[in-house]
């Protein structure tokens, strides 16, 4: 193959990689922004949405189309109520406290895991696409579903934004986002806010996970990766910011995806954390970030 | 209207209030004066629940409001104005004003009537609040409370740091408002502006009311200012 077809294929690969990225690293900065709360059991969220998927789409049966549209319905919201409940158990009692939340969530990071283990099992299991397309393009033949997840990762991102700029709900999150104690002042129950926020975090780590189970198997362990990289975006993007998270999650997706396939996927991973290091000391507020005042 | 009676407030060990009672009838402006630390800041949060009261009551019209989680309070119709104005800075001024009109939902007519109270706001709805000059800022603070139609407002030193039609202009307000019945809790350290808005006067000190007079015989040359003030 020549080099111009090549890089296309690299590219598209790593779109693929940005656009699952995209999706959890958003939810795990939406949490940190509105919430100050560093979701160490993020990756969990994402490995129970793939675990989740797994049940439906064997439980649901017919056409693999149905199960896995079943699935993407369910596991977010299955996913997000797991959250949701972990919130109110857990990280409300704590009082949101930055340095006790991160202790817990490790500790959420494990139960899952485990729970996961016991129910699920050690196997990695494939979830069957709900459709084998190949679109031929004139130097190679790509895998429509992954151009499918590249589109509704797209549309869940800007159904996202829609939420948080042109939704009550969305305001609300913004105003608790920048004075907790003024929301409560003006009548917005901060503890709900919270609640459906970590569930909306978690929910979107879900949605990437179905997204990608096609594609990747699912497996008791596979949250580490996405837990690894969703932090480097959001350290890239800036803390809290929802539109550095996405361009830093298409620049390390990207880059990730040309680097693997011309080298090895692990020279991307140690580029990308040698990119991390570097906007650390030259950009500590990320590339978007405001710097604190 | 407003009942504080022997409250007790204060963060974690430290406690601020000492068993602070007053009460604000309605149409009326009280003002709370007293040296920094005294507990006036610390009043007006422990009335919207946001520091919890270890002792004492407060009641809105005979319900007790101590005790209900802070985001309830207002939505009784306390409207807030905080010190340093607290604005969701970096929202437009007209997603500032949506978020006090979704307090106690109220709707298009409220905000007509904040706006025209204000008519500079309503040439800068779009404007992200943070960018606003302090006047505006302050201006802003003062609608967003309104547009919860509060039966209570408190305001804690609106005037500080402002030009004088500034305070004129927040004084015309307040007057205002207490004709259309609204009491109003007001924190001000300035001589002038109490004088000149007051019904009664609250001195405080260590956490209590230490003095409590009508304004109407007071001048400036008052020994409580001194007293209790400093000025």
């Amino acid at each position: 193959m020549d080099f111009g077809p090549f890089l296309l294929l690299a590219l598209m690969e790593g779109l693929v990689t940005s656009a699952v990225l995209a999706l959890t690293a958003l939810g795990l900065a939406l949490v940190f922004g509105v919430m100050r709360v560093v979701n160490v059991a993020h990756g969990e969220f994402f490995m129970l949405g793939a675990v989740a998927a797994w049940f439906v789409t064997t439980w649901i049966p017919g056409p693999p189309a149905a199960g896995f549209i079943a699935a993407l319905v369910l596991c977010p919201l299955l996913v997000g109520a797991v959250a949701a409940l972990a919130d109110t158990l857990v990280l409300k009692r704590l009082g949101y406290d930055p340095d006790a939340t991160i202790v817990a969530t490790i500790g959420l990071l494990y139960v899952l895991q485990q729970a996961a283990l016991s129910l699920y099992g050690p196997e990695a299991r494939p979830v069957e696409a709900p459709f084998t397309l190949r679109v031929q393009l004139p130097w190679f033949g790509y895998s429509g579903y992954k151009l499918a997840v590249i589109a509704a990762a797209a549309v869940v991102l800007a159904g996202v934004w829609l939420l948080l700029a042109r939704t009550r709900i969305g305001l609300v999150m913004r105003a608790t986002q920048i004075d907790r104690e003024m929301a409560r002042a003006f009548g917005i129950n901060v503890e709900r806010v919270y609640a459906g926020v970590f569930a909306l975090g978690a929910g979107l780590a879900a949605v990437a996970a179905v997204l990608i189970v096609p594609i990747q198997q699912a497996h008791y362990l596979m949250g580490q990766d996405p837990l690894l990289l969703s932090f480097m975006v959001v350290i890239v993007g800036g803390l809290g910011s929802l539109r550095g998270a996405l361009v830093a999650a298409l620049l390390i997706g990207l880059s990730d995806g040309v680097i693997s396939v011309f080298f090895s996927p692990t020279l991307a991973k140690i580029l990308a954390t040698l990119f991390v290091a570097l906007v650390l000391v030259f950009r500590p507020q990320g590339l978007m970030g405001r710097r604190a005042a | 209207m407003l009942d504080v009676s022997e409250l007790h407030a204060g963060y974690g060990a430290v406690a601020v209030l000492r068993g602070l009672t007053l009460r604000a009838a309605a149409g009326e402006v009280l003002c709370v004066m007293g040296r920094n630390g005294a507990g006036k800041s610390t009043l007006m949060k422990a009335i919207m629940g946001l520091v919890p009261a270890t002792g004492g009551t407060i009641t809105l019209d005979g319900t007790r409001i101590s005790g209900l989680p802070a985001h309830e309070v207002p939505r009784l119709g306390i409207g807030y104005v905080p010190q340093g104005r607290r604005l969701f800075g970096d929202l437009t001024v007209a997603e500032n004003i949506e978020i006090g009109l979704m307090t106690r939902r109220r709707g298009p007519a409220t905000r007509e009537h904040v706006l025209t109270l204000f008519p500079r706001l309503r040439e800068r709805l779009g404007q992200v609040s943070r960018t606003l000059s302090g006047g505006e800022q302050q201006m802003l603070a003062i609608a967003r409370a309104l547009c919860l139609e509060p039966k209570v407002l408190l305001l804690d030193e609106p005037t500080e740091g402002l030009q004088p039609s500034m305070i004129a202009l927040i004084r015309e307000t307040v007057l205002a408002l207490k004709a259309t019945g609204v009491a109003t809790v007001l924190v001000e350290q300035r001589v002038d502006a109490v004088l000149s808005v007051a019904d009664r006067v609250a001195f405080v000190e260590h956490g209590r009311v230490a003095e409590l007079l009508p304004a109407a015989g007071m001048t400036h040359a008052s020994p409580q200012f001194l007293k209790y003030v400093g000025i």
